[in-house]
Formats: C-alpha cells, sequence, structure tokens
C-alpha cells in the first residue's frame, strides 16, 4: 500500500512506536521469566555413547564387585 | 578296601570344600582390611568425592598422605577400566564413564559426588544428580 499523505506516513510510523510501546510495556507487566536454578550446561564430551553405556551396565558392576578394595 | 574307598572320596571333598570355604572366609576380610582407615574417613567427611568420569576427585584440598592414596587409588582403577574396556570391546573413557555412573549411585549419604555441571554436592536421601547417559 502507498502512502501519498506525508502526514498520513507520520501517524503511520507514530501508530506504530505505539502499538510497540503499549506491547512492550504489555509484555514486561505480564511475562515473568524464571531464572534457572541449575547452570545451563553444555557437554562437550560426545564421546559417550549412551547405548554402549547400557551395554556395558552390567560388566561395569561386576568388575566393581571384584575389585571393591578400590571403589 | 571297597567301603574304605567309598567312605574317603566324600572326606576328601569335604575336605576340599572346606579348604574353599576358609580361603574365602580369610580373602574377603584382607580385601576389606586393606582399605586405609585415613580413606575411609576422608571419604565420610566429604574431602574426597566420586567424580562423573569414574575416578576420586577432591572436594577440599586434601593432605599429601591423601592425595598419594587417592592417586593409586585412580592408577589401579584405570588399570580395571583398561581391562574392562577391552573385554567388552569399547574405550577406557567409555567405561570409566560408566563406572562412575555407578559409583555415583552407590555413594552413602554425607559422601561427595560431582554432579555433570562438574560441582560437588553432598549426597543426601534423594537419588544423586548424574549424567542423562548414565543408565
Amino acid at each position: 500500500m502507498k502512502i501519498l499523505d506525508k502526514e498520513a506516513r507520520r501517524r503511520t510510523i507514530g501508530g506504530r512506536y505505539l502499538v510497540v510501546m503499549i506491547g512492550g510495556s504489555v509484555l514486561a507487566g505480564c511475562v515473568q521469566i524464571d531464572t534457572p536454578d541449575k547452570p545451563i550446561e553444555i557437554n562437550l564430551n560426545i564421546n559417550i555413547r549412551q547405548e554402549v553405556v547400557y551395554r556395558i551396565d552390567g560388566d561395569v558392576k561386576k568388575r566393581i564387585e571384584q575389585n571393591s578394595e578400590i571403589f | 578296601m571297597m567301603m574304605d574307598m567309598k567312605h574317603w572320596k566324600p572326606a576328601g571333598w569335604t575336605m576340599a570344600a572346606l579348604a574353599i570355604t576358609a580361603t574365602v572366609a580369610v580373602a574377603v576380610p584382607s580385601a576389606m582390611a586393606q582399605r586405609d582407615p585415613a580413606y575411609t574417613a576422608a571419604r565420610a567427611a566429604g574431602q574426597i568425592g566420586e567424580q562423573s568420569d569414574g575416578y576420586l576427585g577432591f572436594a577440599t584440598t586434601p593432605t599429601p598422605a591423601i592425595r598419594a592414596l587417592v592417586q593409586d587409588l585412580n592408577i589401579k582403577r584405570k588399570a580395571t577400566y583398561t581391562e574392562g574396556a577391552q573385554s567388552t570391546g569399547t574405550t577406557v573413557e567409555q567405561y570409566a564413564f560408566t563406572s562412575g555412573c555407578n559409583l555415583i549411585a552407590k555413594t552413602a549419604q554425607g559422601e561427595k559426588y560431582q554432579t555433570p555441571g562438574g560441582a560437588w554436592k553432598t549426597r543426601d536421601g534423594s537419588p544423586p544428580e548424574r549424567d542423562a547417559r548414565c543408565p
């Protein structure tokens, strides 16, 4: 849509700001952002694979029992 | 003569069984007795804790004696993990990590363990905070 009148354009821009301001104040008033309880973790240790963990878990348990003097 | 043999055989087996039982009975307490009281005390006091990587770590600055003790245990653990990794066809790191999952789960109340984020936490009545990949 083409705005021919300068006055009309100004009004439109003003209107947009008004909407943004009202929207902003409404958001600030209503939205509560909870800070997370725990720190955000980024695990870079990608060499551990869950399927392997599950596969070897039985062997691990047995070995821990057999070598209880170091665990 | 035949009768004698029949009487002897069970007696022989009984002796062998007794000998094995005696060996086990002797071996088990001696393995437990190997536990250094200093280690047990440091662990109970929360100076030593279980890391998520399967090794022991220090929650507080240790004495040189405790440090040496933990280093020795960690070397032995690594040897065990290496054996386990070889027999299961995985990596030492993977095997150690899975052990860490189990060892953290086994910690008693009051003992320290490392959370996936790396912080030391004291074990309470609730389940420990473990890595999502732990079984």
